[in-house]
């Protein structure tokens, strides 16, 4: 006893002084505040361009980001495996990535990494030549309606900026005329084709400005596209998708102009999708990033050193451990009774997904409907594995009808229902059912608190932004919360609630 | 009275808490491997009945769902049973019948019951609906127990059972639990059955506690609970110490039942008692456990019985004396007479001989009825 107490005193006094110890360093070494300060947003773009090859020698060009509007690349990585891989400068602004091989036999993806976080929030692009647009070449009855489109739209208009604007929002319209739709459906549903094409019929100087919508956490998403325009006096940006004008503050800018982006000679069906992960990093630490990219060895070993999906899910992963912290305090030295272990840490998890009060509703709800259907299933009588099986089905129709009835009226934050844990809440059910059976509802109403004020405890361990940054960028603490786990565990003295339990014996002398 | 007792108070006190018997007694000293015997309860039945440890009778089992039908055979010529998952823990899923009228069953509430009714039970049962975990279970069916007329009042609708801790063989303390209305003729605390603490020494009362708080008479039948003298105390006790042995687990809770004709019968195990004995006793733990412990490792028989007490040492040789010499025959007719008719012989002797069918084996026993007579000494607040 006395043996395996020093162990585990000597194990969590090691890893508590080893996490502590490795945070020390990296913020005395590496900058990198303990305490979140001021934030800048760095993006984590990492680009796959998927293909399956042809006969042939294989060639792939990515034309590179021209990092405009304030955007600063910090960090650029590329993977390339069993190609020759070159950059190749083919203008002053424009550059090249080039994938080469003499031949292929399988479906590749070839990976492009970087890190990026605007510096300036800078609003006009810099100064471009301007070209007089060239009139598009139509069929007789599109260059009809064409012409009477932009007639119109001049007629309504004071400038090439409300020109514009008109247009986008004609486009936007849902019950659009004639003309349009007959437009829209000879250019095949392309709106941007023919925005461009309609311009360059009102003598308005235009292209096309293309790059991706930072989102975070998104793993598939694709090229977007915006139109810039030259007012006479500078260059403006319009956005088709919702007829403003400027440049949205999420944009970050691959390429202005024409010209493809990705250029495969033999292979087809190529694709070029993106994954975006963003991480608040404080100001300081991203200065010393741009500055000494080369000596980063330490925080090359860190969360960020992996692919970005990677780096998303730890991002959440590395959190739980602070839950089950949570957990651990409430029911060893409070002595909360909780339906399930740690049951909360799930609930807490979709409480991050669903933010608290409302998923405070749902799962109220849930359990609340799904104990009224529980109750009657209990009267069929019937076995114990198919009626778990028919809870968890009653959970998802639930899910279902709370997600469709919330939309249609209105209340989009309910949709994110999904995001509890469907098989734990079928079995929460099942297990405070029986329970009600057998010790009453005053005994679930005690257990059912108990789980949702640990699982609040937890969401708010979880969400707190000090708790976000020190995990994420000092991961190392997880090694100390594990010491301190070690320790709680070899806690032998009262629990808060036995000092209520027993009160009645302190008062006998 | 405040809400909360200061930690220190507790500890003074000599209160065990949660965490410390999870780490202290349980984990320490009750292996995992030795759990099946007690959680089982069709297994503690028949280890109990190699060992002539007297239990209600077993009248059947029903392993699997297609049995359930033939229930109603089993149970042609009984009229009062209980039906009972073998791995139900709390007191969950007891069914229990006191007779019948004409076609139905009568439970101990007075409720009719008919036949499909009993069948769903068993099935339930069956597919674990009371078990811990949800896991399969087979139901048993018991007698009745005819229970001692003199603890009649001290329970509503239900059997009165006495659960004693053991620790490493020695009896440390003891409760009697009485159903109550709103436990629902259950004897399960949680769910509002009174514990009444019993003296180790005397087998008297010291207090009744319901929903954690002190009471002084029954809720329900409203006898006062000071009176209450356990009978057959002695021969309880040596059962309870025999059971520690027979399930190899050092700290034990016994659960054990007084039949009118056959005294003392174990009624089940449990290798993770509750601390709500400690408030039916007023009483900590830690202090008696620790003592125990050294009565165990035989710190006390030496200084304790022979130098100092004259009174100990004289019950103390006696009752070592009686074991040896008549033991080694009573408890193999004991152990023979336990497989036909489960121990017939098992109430007969004497209240108070120190010899008893309880206790394991003749080697042992000497050792058993030592430290139940330390125990009776030292884990005693009352005068005899």
């Amino acid at each position: 006893m006395i043996n395996s107490r020093i162990q585990i005193g000597l194990i969590s006094g090691l890893l508590i002084a080893l996490g502590v110890g490795l945070t020390l360093y990296k913020a005395v070494s590496l900058n990198l505040p303990l305490v979140p300060g001021e934030y800048r947003e760095v993006w984590t773009v990492e680009s796959k361009t998927s293909f399956i090859p042809t006969d042939g020698p294989v060639n792939v060009g990515l034309r590179l980001p021209a990092a405009l509007a304030g955007w600063t690349i910090l960090d650029e990585h590329f993977v390339s495996s069993g190609f020759g891989f070159s950059i190749v400068q083919e203008a002053e602004t424009v550059s090249t990535a080039r994938w080469t091989r003499q031949s292929l036999d399988h479906p590749t993806t070839l990976y492009y990494k970087m890190q990026i976080y605007r510096a300036r929030a800078d609003r006009e692009l810099p100064a471009l030549e301007v070209e007089l647009p060239v009139k598009p070449l139509l069929e007789a009855d599109q260059q009809a309606a064409m012409d009477r489109v932009v007639q119109r739209i001049q007629q309504q208009s004071s400038d090439r900026e409300s020109f514009t604007l008109l247009l986008l929002q004609e486009l936007l319209r849902e019950s659009q005329d004639q003309d349009i739709l007959f437009l829209l459906n000879s250019y095949s549903g392309d709106s941007l084709e023919m925005i461009l094409h309609s311009m360059a019929s009102a003598g308005i100087p235009a292209h096309e400005l293309r790059g991706i919508e930072l989102e975070d956490g998104r793993r598939r998403q694709t090229l977007s596209s915006l139109i810039e325009l030259y007012s006479g006096e500078k260059w403006i940006i319009a956005n088709p998708t919702t007829a403003r004008l400027g440049l949205p503050s999420n944009f970050f800018i691959w390429q202005r102009g024409d010209g493809a982006i990705l250029n495969l000679t033999g292979g087809r069906n190529s694709s070029l999708e993106f994954a975006l992960v963003s991480n608040s990093l404080p100001a300081k630490a991203v200065l010393g990033m741009e500055q000494r990219a080369e000596e980063f060895a330490l925080l090359d070993f860190s969360i960020y050193s992996l692919p970005v999906e990677q780096q998303g899910i730890f991002k959440g992963l590395l959190l739980i451990p602070v839950a089950a912290l949570v957990v651990v305090v409430m029911r060893l030295l409070v002595g909360v009774q909780t339906s399930g272990t740690f049951m909360p840490i799930l609930i807490a998890l979709a409480f991050i997904q669903t933010t608290l009060l409302v998923g405070l509703i749902i799962f109220l709800v849930l359990i609340g409907s799904g104990l009224w259907i529980r109750s009657y299933l209990s009267r069929l009588n019937l076995l114990l594995v198919a009626r778990v099986a028919t809870v968890i089905i009653v959970v998802i129709l639930l899910m279902a009808a709370l997600a469709v009835t919330s939309y249609k009226l209105g209340l989009d934050q309910i949709l994110t229902v999904t995001f509890f844990p469907t098989v734990i809440v079928a079995w929460t059910i099942e297990r405070m059912s029986i329970l009600w059976e057998e010790e009453g509802g005053h005994e679930v109403l005690i257990q059912g608190s108990g789980s949702l004020l640990v699982a609040v405890l937890a969401y708010l361990a979880m969400s707190n932004t000090l708790v976000e940054h020190l995990t994420f960028n000092f991961p190392e603490l997880t090694l100390s919360l594990l010491g301190v786990i070690l320790l709680l565990g070899k806690y032998t003295g009262y629990r808060l609630s036995e000092l209520y339990r027993f009160r009645d014996l302190a008062g006998k002398e | 009275m405040s809400l909360l007792v200061s930690p220190l108070k507790l500890r003074e006190l000599g209160i065990l808490g949660m965490n410390n018997r999870n780490i202290g007694f349980i984990g320490r000293y009750n292996q995992r491997k030795n759990y099946c015997l007690a959680d089982n309860k069709l297994n503690t039945k028949s280890a109990a009945i190699a060992r002539g440890i007297p239990v209600p009778e077993l009248i059947g089992t029903v392993d699997y769902q297609f049995q359930v039908s033939t229930v109603n055979k089993l149970l042609e010529e009984r009229d009062a049973f209980v039906i009972k998952p073998s791995q139900g823990s709390g007191g969950k899923g007891i069914l229990v019948i006191v007779g019948r009228r004409g076609d139905k069953f009568v439970k101990s509430s007075g409720a009719l019951i008919d036949d499909r009714e009993v069948r769903r039970h068993s099935s339930n049962i069956l597919a674990g609906l009371h078990s811990l975990g949800g896991r399969n279970d087979s139901a048993m069916i018991e007698a009745l127990i005819d229970f001692d007329p003199i603890l009649k009042d001290y329970s509503y609708e239900g059997v009165p059972d006495i659960r004693v801790i053991v620790f490493r063989g020695v009896p440390v303390m003891a409760m009697m639990r009485c159903a109550t209305r709103s436990s629902d003729g259950k004897a399960n605390l949680h769910q509002g059955a009174v514990g009444v603490g019993i003296d180790i020494g005397t087998g008297k009362s010291i207090c009744a506690v319901q929903n954690n708080r002190i009471v002084s008479q029954h809720p329900d039948t409203h006898i006062n609970f000071d009176t209450l003298t356990i009978p057959h105390w002695q021969q309880l006790l040596e059962l309870a110490s025999g059971c520690a042995g027979m399930a190899g687990l050092d700290y034990l809770g016994v659960d054990i039942v007084l039949d009118r004709l056959r005294g003392p019968m174990l009624l089940e195990l449990n290798a993770r008692p509750g601390l709500a004995i400690q408030v039916a006793n007023q009483a900590g733990l830690k202090h008696r456990l620790l003592k125990a412990g050294a009565i165990a490792d035989g710190f006390f028989s030496a200084e304790g019985s022979l130098s100092a007490e004259g009174s100990l040492s004289a019950e103390g040789s006696l009752s070592a004396e009686g074991s040896l010499s008549a033991e080694g025959s009573l408890s193999a007719e004991g152990s023979l007479s336990a497989e036909g008719s489960p121990s017939a012989e098992g109430s007969p002797s004497a209240e108070g001989s120190p010899s008893a069918e309880g206790s394991p084996s003749a080697e042992g026993s000497d050792n058993a009825s030592q430290k139940i007579a330390l125990a009776r000494r030292y884990f005693t607040t009352q005068t005899t």
